[in-house]
């Protein structure tokens, strides 16, 4: 059983999520290989990862903007090489992996296994339903492995130590059915969402964007932290669309989730609520999010957290 | 151009769901059951893409039981204009959710299929890119903004370090998320038009698609669960019981 790992890369650098996916992937036992599709610098960092027999390099320009119609292909035709090809291939659940993975399996005519939470056994695993009010246990009985990874289950692993071969590989290239046009991104200072310690969480109450910078922007400065949202606060153009923790944005799961005016909604609970240490400040003492917070403040947020600022 | 909608009938997104005590899966008796709120933003992009004249119909697709019907009602009464139900009553898997798909999409020639970019039931994520591999059609996931332009059409896509813009050509599949728009009610009087409106029912066989699951679910269980905390009094409080825990 080998597998093949899918690297995430931001701004050319291989990403901490691909860190996750090769610990889901070493758990299924065999040999673990990575597709870098970008540049060869990527490619020399992913070789370092700890654990890691090869790294698969594909430099090809078509690839570059990670286009699920020209990367798709690439996979499964390294995946069904004969002889040579793989019995696994997982990506981090990013919205890169979400984009291409599904498109992989339907080409091996697989059915995927969407963001799973733990191995269990050799084609057998763990995965949230019902916005992960439900754990399935579920278990593959195709030939071949097509699977997503949540990567706040896994431990990361170590980006140095190890020292694969990294060999040049190319596939079909441009399919010609789509093109990158452009990446709209939020330069920011601040640690990533997904791989922040800290995350600072505003919602609805936070009442417009400026608001929302007035009070919880401080907040985070000072706790070194990430800013996160509830969807209300992104519909309502509070934050970015990038911001929002939940079932259908991003899942955290940091040391300290602070979260401020937003009420635990099912799906906002659903991203967060692994978090280590979880504050809730909101003003409505039956709001459901003290019913998952280890620390609750029953407070009007606008005099609470400016206080909470000043005394840190 | 005609557009494809599927929709799929799933628990309410604002109903707890609850774990059979068994183990054998969740609680749908008695269960306040909806459009996926995905799908829901999908019909509405669907109509809108009509509205300014950019599509000519559009066609609501469902696959599951009987029951789905009502799910294609509601589709027909926010403004599609016909409806497909393709009737089983077994749970099918994304895979051959696309399948079927892909067989009606052959024989309707839609230039676009709109899909939800994920059912709130399974929260799979994958029947949309499944059905652009099957038919080597192109994909624009996560979208928040579509814009037509001759024979091609641009997505805005919800992606983790912010909004990509992607140019497919036509004809394409389209996953919503959930800045795309805010799905309109349906009005009395098209409810009651809705009732008239042309509604086929197929089964899979039809289309020659074996929906047996490839994943087998060994088990369904409770999420770990977490202790709620304390209530503390104030800010001091707080402060020193995070210092204490070492996160600040
Ligand atoms: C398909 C679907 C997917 C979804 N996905 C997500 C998702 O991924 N993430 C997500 O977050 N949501 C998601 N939602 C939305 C979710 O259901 C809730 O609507 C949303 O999380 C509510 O955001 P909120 O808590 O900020 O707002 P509200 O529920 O309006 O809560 C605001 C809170 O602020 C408190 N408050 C108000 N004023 C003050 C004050 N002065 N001081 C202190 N507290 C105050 C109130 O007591 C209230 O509890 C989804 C919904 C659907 C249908």
């Amino acid at each position: 059983m080998t597998a093949l790992v899918l690297a995430e890369l931001s701004d050319g650098a291989v990403a901490p999520a691909t860190l996750s996916a090769v610990t889901a992937a070493a758990q299924l036992g065999g040999p673990v290989h990575v597709l870098v599709a970008g540049a060869q610098g990527a490619a020399d960092e992913a070789a370092k990862i700890a654990g890691v027999e090869k790294v698969l390099h594909a430099g090809d320009a078509a690839y570059a903007d990670m286009l699920a119609e020209n990367v798709a292909p690439l996979v499964a035709g390294l995946m069904a090489k004969d002889g040579v090809g793989y019995d696994a291939f997982l990506a981090p659940a990013t919205t890169t992996g979400k984009n291409v993975a599904p498109r992989v399996a339907a080409l091996l005519d697989v059915m995927q296994v969407s963001d799973i939470l733990s191995v269990e056994g050799p084609k057998s695993f763990t995965r949230p339903i019902y916005a992960g009010n439900a754990i399935a246990t579920v278990e593959s009985s195709d030939a071949k492995l097509v699977i997503t990874v949540r990567t706040t289950a896994f431990d990361k692993a170590a980006a140095e130590g190890g020292s694969a071969s990294v060999e040049a590989v190319s596939g079909p290239g441009d399919a010609g059915l789509s093109s990158f046009v452009g990446l709209e991104a939020v330069k920011s200072d601040r640690p990533e969402l997904t791989s922040a310690g800290t995350i600072v969480s505003g919602g609805r109450a936070l009442k417009d964007s400026e608001t929302f910078a007035e009070v919880i922007t401080p907040l985070a400065d000072k706790l070194g932290a990430a800013i996160g949202a509830s969807r209300a606060a992104v519909d309502a153009g509070y934050v970015p669309n990038d911001y929002q923790v939940g079932q259908t944005g991003k899942i955290v799961a940091p040391e300290l989730y602070v979260a401020v005016g937003i009420s635990g909604a099912i799906q906002h609970l659903a991203g967060m609520k692994d978090s280590k240490v979880i504050v809730a400040i909101n003003k409505d003492p039956d709001a459901p999010i003290f019913q998952v917070a280890d620390l609750g403040l029953v407070a009007d947020l606008f005099e609470a957290v400016p206080e909470m600022t000043a005394k840190l | 151009m005609k557009i494809l909608v599927p929709v799929k009938r799933v628990i309410d997104y604002n109903v707890k769901p609850r774990v059979k005590a068994d183990g054998s899966g969740v609680d749908l008796a008695n269960v306040k059951m909806s459009m996926n709120p995905f799908d829901e933003i999908a019909v509405e992009e669907a109509i809108r893409l009509k509205e300014a004249g950019a599509a000519e119909e559009v066609i609501a697709v469902s696959i599951g039981p009987a029951k789905a019907q009502e799910t294609l009602r509601t589709a027909l009464a926010m403004g599609a204009d016909r409806a497909i139900l393709v009737e089983t009553d077994a749970e099918v898997e994304p895979l051959a959710v696309a399948k079927i798909l892909k067989a009606i999409a052959e024989a309707e020639e839609p230039g676009i299929v709109m899909l939800g970019k994920q059912a709130i039931d399974d929260d799979s994520n994958q029947t949309g890119q499944m059905l652009a591999a099957l038919m080597g059609r192109p994909q624009g996931t996560f979208a928040s903004k579509v814009a037509i332009d001759g024979d091609h059409v641009s997505v805005t896509r919800e992606v983790d370090g912010g909004l990509e813009t992607v140019k497919l050509a036509l004809p394409a599949i389209v996953t919503t998320d959930l800045r795309l728009n805010e799905p309109r009610y349906a009005s009395l009087p098209n409810i009651m038009k809705a009732k008239k409106k042309p509604l086929d029912t197929k089964t899979p066989d039809d289309f020659g698609v074996d929906v047996a699951p490839r994943l087998k679910t060994t088990h369904v269980g409770e999420p770990p669960v977490r202790q709620a905390g304390e209530i503390v009094p104030d800010v001091d409080t707080l402060v020193a019981k995070l210092k204490s825990l070492g996160v600040a």
